[in-house]
């Protein structure tokens, strides 16, 4: 439905049989595309505001996991306790990468806004790497605390550690998925209108991950340091 | 090579479900017969599965509920009819087939009977409503149908290969642990649930993206219909609740297939975390179904009165403070578990408090039907049903709200009864009074209104028949899922429920009845109006079926009743309004991805059930290849031609300006004088 069929209303409350709708509250008095009396708003909108919906159900994901991670806290049942095992100096490192590969991503934003092929296929391969480079620390972490006795197994505190630092970690492979694909997008298809969405929608993702570590960081590793 | 899966699984030991399950094995192999034999198979190919139209796809999830309906209510019968022998007696259900039958009715009943329901009559409605064309996302709206029907698939294959869970619609640990547990039923359960709920979840996305950026010019919020803002509330709750059910469920998961230990009775778990997680889903869950409910009697009860709906404004905050409460108030489902006094008192007097914006919408709906000319059809005959059935509902669940009163019916069928009370009430008779009111819309003809009414009468009946009893023994001390009793005090009360569990087998024959009879003689039933109600918003103005563009030009909305405007006014003037400038319009191409991810899916869930774990990898990377491909189209819209869509707009004008012609000027002023011109 494309803007050229809106037709636009003479006296916007000509027939409103209360009366009501008259203040200047109520989304009335807007006629901007997709707000109040506007009329259906833009397919960038539209996309962005979904996938916006879509990070928020997420992020509710990530705040059950991180509210059982909270009551388990001290669940060691006997077996070793998180500070016992926790590595700082690599999770520092797993920050680092993380950091960055967002710092890059939205260079690779800026790249494609000025559609240049060569940097945004350049910082989105940054991107990745850096990505890539995290999930292999990670990885790395989780094989030297279960060589020092801790697994998923051992107690709820260790199943609520796993599971809520893997879920953060199943999210970034599976956003390395998509931007393995959004790559080749961009390079077969150029920068389209659709690719640019989905570009947004992955720059969204990609920067949320970061704000969800960055609550793991300060909840999971320094809060759990601490005790 | 098969994982836990061996010709054990088939049940030759228990010939009820391989009976039940061979009848529809059969049933359904004859129905894909039947349609690949008589070369139906292009048309459903083409015009439904592979569809992004909301229409269809609302009308698909209508079936899908329906026939989901069916089942739930035979495991119904089985838990009424087993009660009604086991007076000291086994019965003829064992206790390990029982438990399944009312752990299957429970989660049928919620996830693929109301649920499908509700949001089929919110895909077909809301988009028409607000005056639009298609749904924010309509392939996700296809993929969103189509793993809802992949849970309701290996829910219903649980009958024949292998089992379904024995731990209740909720599957409360320590039971749904592995070590209670080993068996594939809760596995069913916990796959059917989380692929349906991934779709429910892109359906909560899609509409509130739809309803809060995709609306007709003019339509301001406070001029939406209230199905519209009910809609838009169940789906808010949809987004905030059902990752919460995704995450419980995965943490149960977890602790049966890897060993973790949330919910254990060893290593440290916490099952009383599960029930607080599950819940904190679980209340909202109640008014993602209920709240579409009370928007289709709004409607209702708006365009049977031929007024307006009394305290618009009102209504709309109702609706948004029961979004806003539904959150503070899931403790209520465990007073019991002992979290103290104050903690009970409080979510004691949310939960109180909730009921006020719930009386706020009776006394607007009845205030809405005083003074006005009412017409006794049949969906405003569910919507009386309801305001009676539902205010007695709402006191019992006021009742049970007092902590110390709750501990009293806690897991009783006093409970039982409440909660049936509102759901059967509420959200059943809504999703009948909506299925009877936008039938007409949606296939040019009206549901036969003599089986409509008789299917009414014996609903209500049989639902007091049945529950009341049960309100009564649960104060007598009866639990819940009982599968045998030696009270004799209790058995005159569970052989009353299953009188009138057929009582409400007669109100479904008439339901059936009503279809077969409506299809039969739908060239009498036939609407060419478009507009069989006398109605009052958007649907009503496009023609019965409506195009799969709704409408050849976006109507431009003026105030709260769009459409009564638009008749009144052709009224006064004695004219239709100009005929617009067609143009063009881009509608989304049809796409199998639904279809062909929910196919994957399928794959995936039903070897992660049983453990084949190569067939797990090759369902994942099917899925992934779907998304790549999907990914990489094209083309994703097509065009319709200025001409067609004059044609079937002109088509519509006609029959307007035959209705015009009908319909004199004074005499239709008179007839609604003072409904359309309140003091």
């Amino acid at each position: 439905m494309s803007a050229t069929e809106v037709l636009r209303a003479p006296h916007p409350h000509e027939f409103d049989p209360y009366k009501l709708g008259h203040g200047n509250g109520g989304g009335h008095h807007d006629y901007a595309t997709g707000h109040g009396e506007g009329g259906p708003a833009s397919k960038r909108v539209i996309v962005g505001y979904g996938f916006w919906l879509f990070l928020l159900s997420d992020i509710v994901l990530f705040s059950c996991f991180f509210a059982a991670h909270a009551v388990l806290q001290t669940a060691t049942a006997g077996g070793p306790t998180g500070p016992q095992l926790f590595d700082p100096f690599s999770v520092a490192l797993e920050t680092a990468c993380l950091l960055t590969s967002s710092f890059t991503c939205g260079l690779s934003a800026v790249a494609a806004g000025v559609r240049n092929m060569l940097w945004t296929q350049v910082f989105l391969f940054i991107t990745g790497i850096l990505g890539l480079a995290f999930l292999l620390l990670e990885a790395h972490d989780f094989a030297a605390m279960m060589a020092r006795g801790a697994s998923p197994q051992i107690s709820a505190f260790w199943s609520s550690f796993f599971a809520v630092v893997g879920c953060h970690g199943g999210h970034v492979t599976v956003g390395l998925l998509w931007l393995g694909t959004m790559m080749a997008q961009v390079f077969f298809k150029g920068f389209r209108p659709n690719i640019m969405r989905r570009l947004v929608c992955f720059n969204l993702f990609w920067h949320m991950l970061d704000i969800i570590w960055v609550a793991l960081f300060t909840i999971v590793y320094l809060i759990g340091e601490g005790r | 090579m098969l994982g836990k899966l061996t010709l054990n699984a088939i049940p030759f030991d228990q010939p009820i479900p391989l009976i039940a399950g061979g009848l529809v094995f059969l049933v359904l192999i004859a129905v894909i017969a039947w349609v690949v034999i008589r070369g139906h198979l292009p048309y459903l190919w083409h015009e439904w599965i592979t569809s992004v139209d909301h229409k269809r796809i609302g009308v698909m999830y209508t079936l899908l509920g329906l026939v989901m309906l069916l089942r739930g209510f035979i495991d119904a019968i089985m838990i009424r009819s087993q009660q009604a022998l086991a007076f000291h007696a086994p019965g003829y259900l064992p206790p390990e087939h029982y438990d399944q039958v009312f752990s299957a009715h429970g989660t049928i009943m919620i996830f693929f009977a109301a649920m499908p329901l509700m949001i089929g009559l919110m895909n077909f409605a809301v988009p028409l409503q607000l005056g639009v064309r298609d749904v924010a996302f309509p392939t996700f709206n296809s993929t969103s149908f189509w793993l809802t029907a992949t849970g309701a698939l290996l829910v219903n294959l649980s009958l024949v290969i292998g089992e379904f869970s024995r731990a209740m619609w909720l599957p409360y640990p320590p039971l749904s642990e592995y070590r209670y547990s080993p068996d594939v039923g809760v596995d069913y359960y916990l796959w059917a649930l989380q692929i349906a709920g991934v779709g429910t979840l892109l359906t909560g996305i899609n509409f509130v993206t739809t309803i809060l950026k995709i609306r007709a010019p003019g339509m301001s919020y406070l001029r939406m219909p209230v199905f519209c803002w009910t809609a838009l509330a169940a789906n808010l709750l949809i987004i905030a609740a059902f990752p919460v059910l995704t995450a419980t469920l995965a943490m149960l998961l977890l602790d049966r297939y890897l060993g973790f230990h949330f919910f254990t009775n060893s290593g440290g778990g916490n099952m009383m975390m599960f029930v607080n997680l599950i819940w904190a889903w679980g209340h909202p869950e109640v008014y993602i179904l209920v709240l579409p409910a009370f928007g289709i009697f709004s409607e209702v009860i708006a365009t049977f009165s031929g007024k307006p709906l009394f305290g618009y404004r009102s209504m709309v905050a109702a609706t948004m403070g029961i979004c806003l409460i539904s959150f503070l108030v899931w403790l209520h489902h465990f007073f019991t578990m002992g979290a103290g006094g104050d903690v009970n008192a409080v979510f004691g007097i949310a939960t109180a408090i909730i009921a006020v914006p719930t009386g706020v919408k009776i006394f607007n709906w009845m205030f809405t039907m005083y003074g006005g000319r009412i017409r006794f059809t049949t969906p405003m005959l569910w919507a009386l049903g309801f305001t009676v059935t539902f205010v007695i509902g709402g006191m019992t669940g006021v009742l049970v709200s007092v902590p110390p009163a709750d501990f009293m019916v806690h897991n009783s069928l006093f409970l039982v009864a409440h909660f049936h009370n509102v759901i059967i009430g509420g959200v059943l008779f809504g999703a009948f009074a909506g299925v009877t009111y936008w039938f007409p819309k949606a296939f040019g003809f009206r549901l036969h209104e003599g089986w409509g009414k008789a299917a009414f009468w014996l609903s209500l009946a049989g639902f007091y028949i049945t529950f009341v009893p049960l309100y009564a023994v649960g104060l007598l001390g009866m639990t819940r899922r009982l599968q045998t009793y030696d009270v004799a005090e209790w058995r005159p009360w569970v052989l009353a429920a299953g009188v009138g569990i057929l009582v409400l087998c007669g109100a479904l024959a008439c339901q059936i009845m009503q279809f077969i009879v409506s299809i039969r003689q739908r060239e009498l039933l036939r609407d060419l109006t478009g507009d069989p109600w006398n109605g009052r918003s958007l649907e009503w103005s496009t023609a019965s079926p409506p195009p799969a563009f709704n409408f050849a030009v976006l109507p431009n909305v003026e105030g709260e009743e769009p459409y009564w405007e638009i008749k009144r006014r052709a009224i006064e003037t004695q004219q239709l309004t100009a005929e617009p400038d067609y143009k063009p319009i881009e509608m989304p191409r049809n796409s199998p991805t639904g279809f062909i991810t929910a196919f994957f899916c399928t794959i995936t869930g039903f070897a992660l059930i049983w453990h084949i774990w190569w067939m797990v990898g090759l369902g994942l990377f099917g899925a992934y290849v779907v998304f790549v491909w999907f990914a990489w189209r094209d083309r994703e819209e097509h065009v319709i031609p200025a001409e067609d869509v004059a044609e079937a707009d002109r088509a519509r004008r006609r029959v307007r300006a035959q209705w015009l012609a009908q319909n004199e000027r004074e005499e239709w002023l008179a007839a609604h004088a003072e409904v359309s011109e309140p003091a």
